[in-house]
């Protein structure tokens, strides 16, 4: 057992954390979310530059290989450093395509930092329920016409407007909500539309959004969408496996970028208290403070602990689609990870504003910023309801009969 | 990063499953999974099995007579116990006066008292909380005065634990009165069939007589019985609330706990199903396993950093654990409903064979309910943890 970082994954943060605190400062990022881009190009080329574009990739794509905890040690860096960048969504939609085989190419774009993609997966009707998809992939039909037609709408894309390839979900069979029938696509953003009699400018529409975590997102319209066979990702009609497989990959890496914003808000706050004096003292001489300051103390650990786990398991479960233990295992770890650092972030956030007072309801401070993407991270790929359900609904939770 | 026992762990963790299948009698099994009252000779006979084993003292140093185990080691060996269903080594003896008497004792108190201890010849209790004196312990009152050879100790102590069986209180004691309360307290080793020693019982809400008062008239201490030097009873005192690491947390006994919750959530029914499948209640049993899962992973955390000095993470274990503990004792008595009304003592006692409403299962539930209230008052309540964590932790 052991549960250190090996040498090179404390390097990475180490350089990542350098260059957050060169370039990537507070009134940098401000900057940066108040362009109209929401993101930066420097910023990207950095990344990539580092390595961390490649990181997660195959070696054989110009990747590196590098595992879930890998992941983790970069993710929990850049929610540190309230990295707005579109890292996240490039690195899921990665994921996702390494399940299929054609798509080597836009690997080798992605890890060499030329390529950002975006998950185009729930729907107005969908909340966190990933296989209640209406968006609709019918056979292209004409003359000469392989490949598939999308026709549906995408809801809150994370960084949609800034990728340049989609991964999307789509139904090529069952109904609304069945795991039978999901399909996946890579899809260019200038992906043609084909002009059908009742349908007003075919094609792929996307409207860029501002979340109030200074992140961006994006509804995507899809009207008749063209693509080609080789877009399927993986095989027509039994996606699903693998959209459950990589949406936990995403809630898994979202758990440690979540932990490391809590840990930076836990610092400041534990320096605003030390440094705020009333009535004379440092107001965290206050026993209600203190108290306060042990439980989010408890909850950060006990969080710590369950997005470990969860990307150790992420990183012992294979990408095969066949359902094993390790699967089984996998999801069971992530669904509680991704429970349990909900409940620490809505605490900590919560408390940590509380704390600071009138200055933690203001703008101007980090703290209401590590609040607000700690928010956005409970209400991304499952909240913490979600979450617990699925626990429960591992065979896992009902046959328990350890030395029962 | 990895979270798998290495192979020799696994063997490890093997040989003690194997032990305790052959060792452990199935009456006394029977008694602690069922929250059933153990008597003083359940206690004893559960530690001699383990003490001609040589396993009864995982914390020793080989010279004293442990085993040897590392850390990782002594976690497995403490999962597998609760696992099985084992009696619990009381801590008094083995776990807190021992360590003090190795780092600070004499010659003469360490050959004498630590084999005593092993072999359970002298069972211990403690002598730390008075009326006057709980979460603030340093206002403690009980005096010893040195008269020739001897202490002459006057005072009360209280909460403490099965001292009804004890044949050796070891106490925290004033040895002078003048100077700051931390600087006047010594340790002290006191005979509890020495005269004047008195002990009441305190019945508590279970009405199970498990805490005592111990009055202390005029009782003659010999000098000898002072561990270490006279005065120095609180960093002694203090050094022996740090010795505790891991095993506050408790991982392995809520296991056990929670899949027997989950036993009696699948044989209650509610609306026709098995109450496991009502989805409120099972929400609820769901939050404690994770919480349970994610407590293991920070035990396993502060184990795998055995280089660091045991200290106040322990506190963040002792807060959690024993939330888990009491949360999972409220479900069990949820999961029964008023099936686990009915008090039956003699049932809890052993005295007779099945409860009178017929629920073996039910019938134990409120009363442990009831006694783990305790556990968040006990061994430095969860609010001087959090004192402790803020303090020590923190740096508030």
């Amino acid at each position: 057992m052991d549960f250190n970082f090996k040498e090179e994954q404390l390097q990475l943060a180490d350089a990542l954390r350098r260059w957050i605190a060169r370039d990537y400062t507070f009134e940098v990022r401000r900057a940066i979310v108040a362009s109209p881009a929401g993101v930066s190009d420097t910023a990207w080329a950095t990344l990539a530059e580092l390595g961390l574009t490649a990181l997660p990739l195959p070696s054989s794509h110009g990747g590196f290989d590098g595992d879930a905890v890998d992941m983790f040690v970069v993710m929990q860096e850049l929610g540190r450093g309230l990295v707005v960048e579109p890292y996240f969504a490039t690195m899921l939609g990665a994921e996702f395509l390494r399940y299929g085989t054609a798509h080597g190419a836009l690997l080798d774009r992605v890890a060499s930092g030329d390529l950002k993609l975006a998950c185009a997966l729930g729907e107005r009707q969908s909340r966190h329920d990933l296989r209640d998809i209406a968006t609709r992939a019918t056979r292209a039909t004409g003359a000469g016409q392989d490949g598939w037609l999308l026709h549906g709408e995408k809801k809150v894309v994370l960084h949609g407007a800034q990728a340049g390839v989609l991964i999307v979900s789509a139904r090529t069979g069952g109904a609304q909500r069945d795991e039978d029938g999901i399909t996946l696509f890579a899809v260019p953003v200038d992906a043609p539309g084909v002009g059908t009699p009742g349908v007003a400018t075919p094609g792929v529409a996307i409207r860029d959004v501002r979340m109030l975590d200074g992140q961006r997102a994006a509804d995507v319209l899809l009207r008749d969408v063209r693509v080609d066979d080789d877009a399927v990702i993986g095989t027509v009609g039994s996606g699903w496996r693998v959209l459950e497989a990589v949406a936990d990959h995403g809630a898994g890496l979202l758990c440690a970028e979540a932990l490391g914003a809590m840990d930076a808000l836990f610092g400041a706050t534990l320096e605003y208290l030390k440094t705020r004096q009333q009535f004379g003292v440092a107001i965290g001489k206050f026993q209600a403070l203190q108290h306060r300051m042990a439980d989010m103390y408890v909850h950060l650990e006990q969080a710590r602990s369950m997005a470990l786990l969860a990307a150790v398991r992420l990183a012992g479960a294979a990408r095969d689609p066949a359902d094993g233990s390790a699967a089984a295992e996998r999801r069971r770890a992530v669904a509680a990870a991704k429970y349990r650092v909900g409940q620490a972030a809505r605490f900590v956030g919560q408390q940590a504003i509380q704390l600071h007072g009138g200055m933690g309801v203001t703008d101007e401070l980090p703290a209401s910023h590590y609040f607000r993407r700690l928010s956005t991270i409970e209400l991304t790929l499952g909240d913490a309801d979600h979450h617990l359900a699925r626990f429960i609904a591992q065979p896992a939770f009902y046959d328990d009969e350890e030395a029962a | 990063m990895d979270l798998t026992y290495t192979g020799d762990d696994l063997v490890f963790r093997d040989q003690v499953r194997a032990f305790l299948e052959a060792e452990l009698p199935a009456d006394l099994r029977h008694k602690v999974v069922n929250h059933l009252r153990l008597h003083k000779d359940d206690y004893v006979r559960w530690h001699r099995i383990l003490a001609r084993q040589g396993w009864v003292a995982p914390g020793w140093p080989r010279e004293y007579g442990g085993p040897g185990w590392t850390p990782v080691q002594r976690h497995i060996f403490d999962e597998e116990c609760a696992r099985a269903g084992t009696p619990t080594i009381l801590p008094f003896g083995v776990n807190m006066v021992a360590p003090v008497i190795m780092a600070f004792g004499s010659q003469a108190q360490k050959d004498y008292y630590l084999p005593r201890i092993l072999s359970c010849e002298d069972w211990w209790c403690q002598g730390y909380s008075e009326p006057g004196a709980g979460s603030d312990l340093a206002a403690l009152k009980t005096s010893a005065v040195r008269d020739g050879d001897h202490y002459v100790v006057n005072g009360q102590k209280t909460w403490t634990t099965l001292a009804q069986h004890a044949d050796m209180i070891f106490c925290l004691v004033r040895t002078d009165p003048s100077v700051r309360k931390q600087e006047g307290i010594s340790f002290l080793l006191v005979d509890m069939h020495a005269p004047g020693v008195t002990v009441r019982p305190i019945i508590m809400l279970d009405e199970d007589h498990e805490v005592n008062e111990v009055f202390f008239d005029n009782v003659r201490v010999p000098v000898a019985n002072l561990v270490g030097q006279e005065n120095r009873g609180w960093t002694y005192a203090k050094y022996l609330l740090g010795h505790e690491r891991t095993g506050i947390a408790a991982v392995g006994r809520s296991k056990r706990e929670l899949a027997r919750l989950k036993a009696l959530a699948r044989r209650e029914q509610k609306d026709g199903a098995p109450l496991l499948r009502d989805p409120l209640f099972a929400a609820k049993v769901a939050d404690v396993e994770i919480e349970l899962m994610a407590l293991e992973m920070t035990v396993l955390r502060v184990l795998a950093d055995a280089h660091s000095a045991p200290g106040p993470e322990a506190s963040v274990l002792k807060v959690r654990g024993t939330e888990i503990q009491q949360r999972l004792s409220e479900l069990m008595v949820e999961a029964a409903g008023p099936l686990a009304l009915p008090f039956d003592p003699a049932y809890l006692e052993g005295a007779t064979a099945h409860s009178v409403i017929d629920d073996d299962f039910a019938a134990p539930l409120l009363p442990h309910y009831f006694n783990y209230r305790k556990t968040s008052i006990y061994g430095g309540s969860n609010e001087i943890q959090r004192n402790i964590i803020s303090q020590m932790i923190l740096g508030l």
